[in-house]
């Protein structure tokens, strides 16, 4: 780092002292990162926020992003690479591991010193005071239940074995002693930074001033600008659209857009004012509102109305059904922007070897990535590679782009390595988000409760660019009965641009707000036939021989009537104890509601392969080169539970290659809950391939020696290395214009119940408890399978209760609330096992699953508590009150 | 200039403060998170900054004569963990639940008052306590009662030349048992949408309703934001200030 000299900060650093030359102004969590590069030490925001920087100072939490350096003279501090190191630290993060409380990873470091910090003053803490402890630190992906538990010592134990056994992460180890290198840690020391200028204003024209002007005013920096851009200067997830500029050159459509990128020493490149840049930008009028970009001048010339695309299914005839329904419902309901908030901004560095350009980073989809990379620089794939990082989070987030191009545009104009790191409210403004969704509806039923028809529409916010707007728009219709049979169907689905974040890719793709809406017209409709809510689901559950609406008759593994079945005993006693409490009356009402959900595994309608390796090499190194990258949901550890189980050997056997573009096969992307069902049945073809090679025919069992394969229990070692591929790509047929084929080889099913209570007086909620059950087909891992449905669940709670992104409004994690420590009841997990032929062992996925069926089960509560419909979405207290007070509470 | 002092003695600190103009700097708390903001839009902040927290006599917390004297330096971490008679409760309750651990172990009382949010959990408390705020300068010492001393949202009468000291209580104030009520839309590392404070006697004070906290009369003048309307405000006033004079009147 290049700075003014200062006499040095003297500090004691897990035991070790330290003299530090840096402006005593610096950060406590830069100084450690950059100057003593212990990164274990993590950096989510810079703000006291997220608790990601936790470290003790003294003994005692600090947030090292808020302390300066010039504090800690003399100061005893300790980092988790310390604590990692201590007996303590170590049976700690032991619990973490077996409980699987540490997912992405991200938020690891700070649970484990804030949790050391309550450990050592009091040894034996309740619940209430471990959250207590640990409330200053964030984390997106686990929940919170099974960090608690963790620290506590109650949760599952760790088990060995293949599939089916709880395996704690096969990643797990340096996450939790600070040594995983995510996509802001290992960048060289002599990397350049970049910084991206953004648009603060969502429509804009932009003006270039004196370039050149500006270059020799600042001959150590680079501003690059879309006239530098060799190749196609756009991205985008469909081959036809790649209308994303990495840096805008005309006009910028969303606040947040990039502009330009300032590259060079790191002092100067962020110390520079917007004001001194040759950028100025003249203000257009901005389409704020879907409803207006509808009518209003295109935004994108190829997309005359605004209508990026439209999804629709249509079977029967649901006007008549309706006109003769004995019971009709309907409703509007409006979500808002939902902001992924991993607890990683954006990062990764990139450089220029020769002729081609690596680029390290945090990321979902390493292969698209490389295309895009590719084709902004023009250059061919092979000339591109991407090495994922540790990814701290993505839930969709991070299957765009983004940051890619830019890094290795610059680095491949300067031929230096170059590094840059979001901050946090640039990661919020600039990245994609759950589109907010306005939702018509309307459904009816016969007089015994059968579903008759359903007629749906939904207008999604696509923001400015496309991203993954068309699998928006595709998804829903298909999804809009959830797991019901309904004979009379018309749904509709259509994404609109606006100049609004682009919203892309966030867990389930559309179908938690369209879930929301059918939940609701269900609820309604089963008190109109007099129908216990749950027994209305099971009467319409889509069982094995049931048609969909698209048309595709389920041959196996659809599990929502087991899930809802297996929830009955729980949902009869939550109910009594809810009616229990609410006799004594007060200002508390109680409530249990319950919700369903199915949600199909893979892209609607389209080709999405997969293919593993697994190789065995002439010195018996056994490798499996997975391409499927980990993004905190586990398909590391259930791909090598998959591959060994599949060839016979422990996982432990397995030298596991990750995501590395130049190493391993196209997994395609981490979405859409596919990695398990299509990455999964990869991974054990390959291993089977794999198998009959090795066996040769012969009828022997294969095993492991701690060293070698075995075959019939000899050392087996080939001479010429054996390689196993195998493929998957699931069967699908596109859909027709009425939206009738096979989009999915198979479905997730899911049930969920609440039990909370509401304050009608102030409007706030009260969440007491979720049973979840859930037909993953197989549990390859049940630790994971848990874990995935807790952090969906937390999710889910977010997207009902508390999350609303507002461009320029909240852009930071203060005022921007993702749930806390002490926001996640307790969760009973009910796994169900349908099992699907397709899939490996017969699993499918979880991951999406998880979330979609959480918030329509807490408005389902909340309608059962104080009757109140709740359609404007999140219930934030005002809102919820609001409506309270209309319903005379 | 982005100059950093980190003097032991308060006399040294009023002459850094007074002829270099520097920023005080207590917790950080609030300083660092402004400069994340600014980092995103507008790059680095070049600012001097004069760091307090080695001045041991900003961070007493004791009974003096009729008073009980507040250093500003004091954290909410040692407020929360203080033994202190019962009026404290409010803003002890208070203390427990501003940001998590992290920001109490450094943010200081003084730096709350100071940095004069409508939403500061430290104000109803204080002003509960009809405590006075101790500015000091290099010509000397005012005394100001709280409700004067913060002027509006993010305006405080310090001068530049001035620091917060201390806090002053009357003694017999802190006798009267206190409880505090915070509404906000999470559980932890929240910003209150409303507060109140109350206590045994039926005082009570109300914060984030209006731009500054101010003294329960039935009447808070809100604004509508993203974590509250300001109907809802209104409403919620008097619910949080009723709830805060139960368990005042409980305690
Ligand atoms: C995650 C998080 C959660 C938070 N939650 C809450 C909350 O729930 N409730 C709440 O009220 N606040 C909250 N805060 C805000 C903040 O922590 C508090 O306001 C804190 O008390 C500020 O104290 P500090 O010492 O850190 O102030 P600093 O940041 O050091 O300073 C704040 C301001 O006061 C000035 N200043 C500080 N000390 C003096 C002095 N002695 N004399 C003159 N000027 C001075 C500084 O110049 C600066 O302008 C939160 C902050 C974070 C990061
Ligand atoms: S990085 Fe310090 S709290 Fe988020
Ligand atoms: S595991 Fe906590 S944020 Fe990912």
């Amino acid at each position: 780092m290049n700075r003014v000299a200062a006499p040095p900060v003297t500090l004691l650093v897990n035991g070790e002292t330290h003299a530090l030359s840096l402006p005593p102004a610096t950060r406590l969590s830069e100084a450690l990162r950059e100057g003593l590069g212990l990164t274990g030490t993590k950096v989510g925001c810079d703000a006291g926020d997220c608790g990601a920087c936790t470290v003790l100072l003294e003994g005692a939490q600090a947030c090292a992003c808020l302390v300066p350096l010039g504090q800690c003279e003399g100061a005893r501090i300790e980092t988790v690479e310390g604590i990692a190191a201590t007996p303590e630290g170590q049976a700690l993060a032991e619990r973490f591991h077996a409980a699987g409380a540490a997912q992405c990873g991200i938020c690891t470091p700070g649970m484990l010193v804030a949790a050391t910090e309550l450990l050592r003053e009091n040894p034996t803490p309740s619940e209430a005071e471990v959250e207590e402890a640990l409330g200053g630190v964030l984390c997106r992906c686990t929940g919170y239940r099974r960090i608690v538990e963790a620290v506590l010592g109650t949760g599952p134990a760790a088990e060995e074995g293949g599939v089916g056994a709880r395996l704690p992460r096969t990643d797990g180890a340096p996450k939790l002693d600070g040594t995983a290198l995510y996509g802001a840690d290992g960048a060289p020391a002599d990397a350049l930074w970049l910084r991206t200028i953004r648009s603060p204003h969502p429509h804009a024209r932009v003006i270039l001033g004196d370039l050149e002007g500006f270059a020799r005013a600042h001959p150590g920096l680079r501003l690059l600008t879309a006239r530098d851009v060799p190749g196609r200067n756009g991205y985008g997830i469909y081959p036809h659209i790649k209308d994303q500029p990495v840096l805008a050159g005309e006009r910028v459509l969303y606040r947040g857009d990039a502009v330009a990128a300032l590259v060079g020493p790191r002092d100067p490149v962020l110390s520079v004012p917007p004001s001194a840049l040759p950028i100025a930008f003249e203000v257009l009028p901005a389409l704020g509102d879907p409803d207006v970009a509808l009518g209003a001048n295109a935004m994108h010339t190829d997309f005359p109305d605004n209508v990026l695309a439209e999804g629709r299914v249509t079977r029967g005839d649901p006007v008549a059904a309706l006109a003769e329904a004995a019971h009709v419902v309907e409703g509007t309901w409006r979500t808002s922007f939902v902001e992924h908030a991993y607890l990683e901004p954006e990062a990764g560095w990139a450089r220029r070897v020769g002729d081609r350009v690596e680029i390290w980073c945090s990321t979902q989809a390493p292969a698209m990535d490389r295309e895009e990379v590719a084709g902004v620089l023009g250059l061919s794939l092979e000339a591109v590679r991407i090495i994922p990082s540790a990814c701290g989070g993505g839930f969709g987030g991070k299957l765009d782009a983004g940051m890619q191009p830019l890094l290795a545009l610059a680095a491949w104009v300067t031929g230096r390595p170059v590094r840059a790191a979001w901050t946090r409210p640039e990661s919020m403004a600039a990245s994609t988000k759950r589109h907010p969704a306005r939702i018509t509806a309307r459904a009816g039923c016969d007089a015994e409760g059968r579903l008759l028809a359903l007629e749906f529409e939904g207008i999604y916010d696509t923001g400015a660019y496309a991203s993954w707007g068309p699998t928006v728009a595709g998804r829903v219709p298909v999804h809009a009965t959830g797991p019901y049979r309904v004979p009379h169907v018309s749904a509709r689905a259509r994404a609109v641009f606006t100049h609004q974040p682009p919203s892309g890719a966030f867990r389930g793709f559309g179908v938690p707000q369209a879930a929301i809406a059918q939940e609701a017209l269900w609820d309604r409709l089963a008190d109109a036939c007099g129908l216990d809510r749950l027994e209305f689901r099971i009467r319409n559950a889509l069982v094995v021989g049931d048609e969909t609406a698209t048309g595709q008759v389920l041959a196996h593994s659809a599990g929502q009537r087991p899930c809802l079945e297996a929830l009955r005993p729980r949902w009869n006693e939550l109910r009594a104890e809810a009616a229990a409490r609410n006799a004594k009356g007060g200002t508390l009402r109680h409530g249990v509601g319950i919700a369903g959900m199915w949600y199909g595994i893979g892209n609607t309608g389209m080709s999405n392969p997969s293919e593993m390796r697994l190789i065995l090499e002439a010195d018996g190194t056994l490798t499996f080169l997975n391409g499927a990258v980990d993004i905190g949901q586990g398909s590391s550890t259930v791909l090598c539970q998959i591959a060994a189980e599949a060839l016979g050997v422990p996982v432990s056997a397995l030298r596991h290659v990750n995501g590395d573009t130049d190493l391993t096969p196209d997994a395609g992307k981490t979405s859409a809950s596919r990695q398990t069902f299509v990455s999964g049945r990869a991974a054990m073809e390959a291993a089977l391939d794999l198998r009959a090679r090795v066996l040769a025919g012969r009828n022997a069992a294969i095993g492991w020696d701690g060293k070698r394969l075995t075959v019939g229990g000899e050392a087996f070692v080939p001479a010429a290395a054996l390689e196993g591929v195998g493929r998957f790509d699931p069967p699908t047929t596109p859909l027709d214009g009425e939206g009738q084929g096979v989009p999915y080889a198979t479905y997730g099913f899911a049930a969920q119940i609440c039990a909370l209570a509401v304050d009608t007086r102030l409007g706030t909620v009260a969440l007491q408890r979720f049973v979840a059950a859930h037909d993953v087909g197989r549990a390859v891992n049940p630790t994971l399978v848990e874990g995935q449905t807790h952090g969906g669940i937390a999710q889910g709670i977010g997207l009902a209760l508390m999350e609303e992104y507002i461009p320029g409004r909240t852009e930071n994690l203060h005022d921007y609330l993702i749930p806390s420590f002490g926001d996640v009841p307790p969760i009973e997990c009910l796994l169900v096992e349908e099992s699907e032929p397709l899939g490996p062992f017969g699993a499918k996925g979880v991951g999406e699953p998880a979330l979609v069926a959480t918030a329509p089960a807490i408005f389902s509560a909340i309608r059962d508590a104080t009757g109140v419909e709740v359609t404007r979405i999140p219930a934030l207290p005002h809102r919820l009150r609001a409506a309270l007070k209309e319903a005379g509470w | 200039m982005d100059r950093y002092w980190r003097p032991r003695d308060l006399r040294a600190a009023l002459d850094i403060r007074a002829g270099e103009g520097a920023r005080p700097l207590a917790g950080g708390t609030d300083i660092y998170p402004a400069r994340a903001h600014h980092a995103a839009w507008e790059g680095s902040v070049a600012e001097s900054l004069l760091d307090l927290s080695a001045i041991a006599e900003l961070r007493t917390l004791e009974r003096d004569g009729r008073h009980w004297r507040l250093g500003a330096g004091v954290t909410w971490a040692a407020l929360r963990d203080a033994a202190l008679p019962p009026g404290f409760r409010a803003l002890q309750q208070a203390a427990r639940q501003v940001g998590g651990r992290q920001v109490q172990a450094r943010g200081t009382i003084g730096g709350n008052l100071c940095n004069a949010s409508p939403a500061a959990d430290g104000v109803p408390p204080l002003l509960l306590l009809a405590a006075e705020a101790v500015l000091l300068s290099p010509v000397g010492e005012r005394r100001l009662p709280l409700d004067r001393f913060i002027l509006g949202n993010r305006r405080t009468v310090l001068r530049d030349d001035e620091i917060l000291a201390a806090l002053l209580i009357p003694a017999e104030r802190a006798e009267v048992p206190s409880a505090f009520v915070k509404l906000g839309a999470r559980r932890h590392l929240v910003i209150s949408i409303a507060m109140a404070a109350a206590d045994a006697e039926g005082r009570a004070t109300i914060g984030a309703c209006s731009e500054v906290a101010h003294h329960w009369n039935g009447e808070v003048s809100p604004i509508s934001d993203i974590r509250g309307s300001a109907e809802y405000r209104r409403e919620a006033a008097a619910e949080v200030v009723s709830r805060a004079l139960t368990l005042a009147s409980a305690a």
